[in-house]
């Protein structure tokens, strides 16, 4: 698992994530951690399956960083994304960012993070105790 | 033509596969891809809301027109993070 746009069917290490990624010369290193929650939407978790498009994951991935950069001035953006079967408090997503000042930082990770939801193709089953259903958070 | 038909999540447990190859005539688009594939899975086009599109790993609207050995992604809503 290196590189900075992955997609994996292996837990995700924070650190790894932030070695693939270039830190010279930032001030600042923001990193977002996704974790499995134990409820959602009045409903006990019990796991979440996360499946994805992965050809197409890898690229959206990368196309997110584009647009940070044509918004906020960062040094590097790294995000990767786990699939498979996840239990409680296991890590889904690692986003971090890299720039010179903690405000473009703090900015550029909550757009990678907001975006990897609004148009990443990967999907979770969420598992409770009542059943399995496709999570589906549009408005 | 002949073109790939990925399907995923919710779409795939309907249609019981996860690639569908839909035979279509010239001039054909994304959107007869996905009617294509709604004819031989009639479960599909209920089991998620309106879906999105890909042609060939990039986002599209239905309208986009197909060629012979495209692949073409029929997308739920998705739910990273």
């Amino acid at each position: 698992m290196t590189g900075r746009f992955v997609l994996s069917g292996a837990p995700l290490d924070e650190s790894a994530v932030l070695a693939a990624m270039t830190t010279d010369g930032a001030g600042a290193v923001v990193t977002f951690v996704g974790r499995v929650r134990s409820h959602s939407r009045g409903r006990d978790v019990t796991r979440l399956d996360y499946e994805a498009y992965p050809e197409m994951a890898e690229k959206i991935f990368a196309q997110i960083a584009d647009e940070i950069r044509s918004r906020v001035e960062v040094i590097d953006v790294a995000i990767h994304h786990r699939t498979g079967s996840l239990g409680v408090g296991e890590v889904s997503v690692v986003v971090a960012v890299s720039a010179a000042h903690r405000s473009q930082a703090f900015d550029a990770c909550r757009y990678a993070i907001d975006r990897l939801k609004q148009i990443a193709p990967i999907w979770k089953k969420e598992h409770s105790p009542d059943g399995a259903v496709w999570v589906d958070d549009r408005p | 033509m002949r073109v790939t038909v990925r399907l995923f999540a919710a779409h795939r447990e309907a249609a019981g596969t996860s690639t569908f190859e839909a035979d279509l005539p010239a001039g054909a688009t994304v959107s007869d891809a996905f009617a294509s594939v709604c004819g031989s899975f009639p479960g599909i086009e209920k089991s998620t809301r309106v879906p999105a599109f890909a042609l060939n790993q990039a986002h599209v609207q239905a309208d986009a027109p197909l060629a012979d050995g495209d692949e073409v992604a029929i997308l739920p809503p998705v739910a990273g993070g």
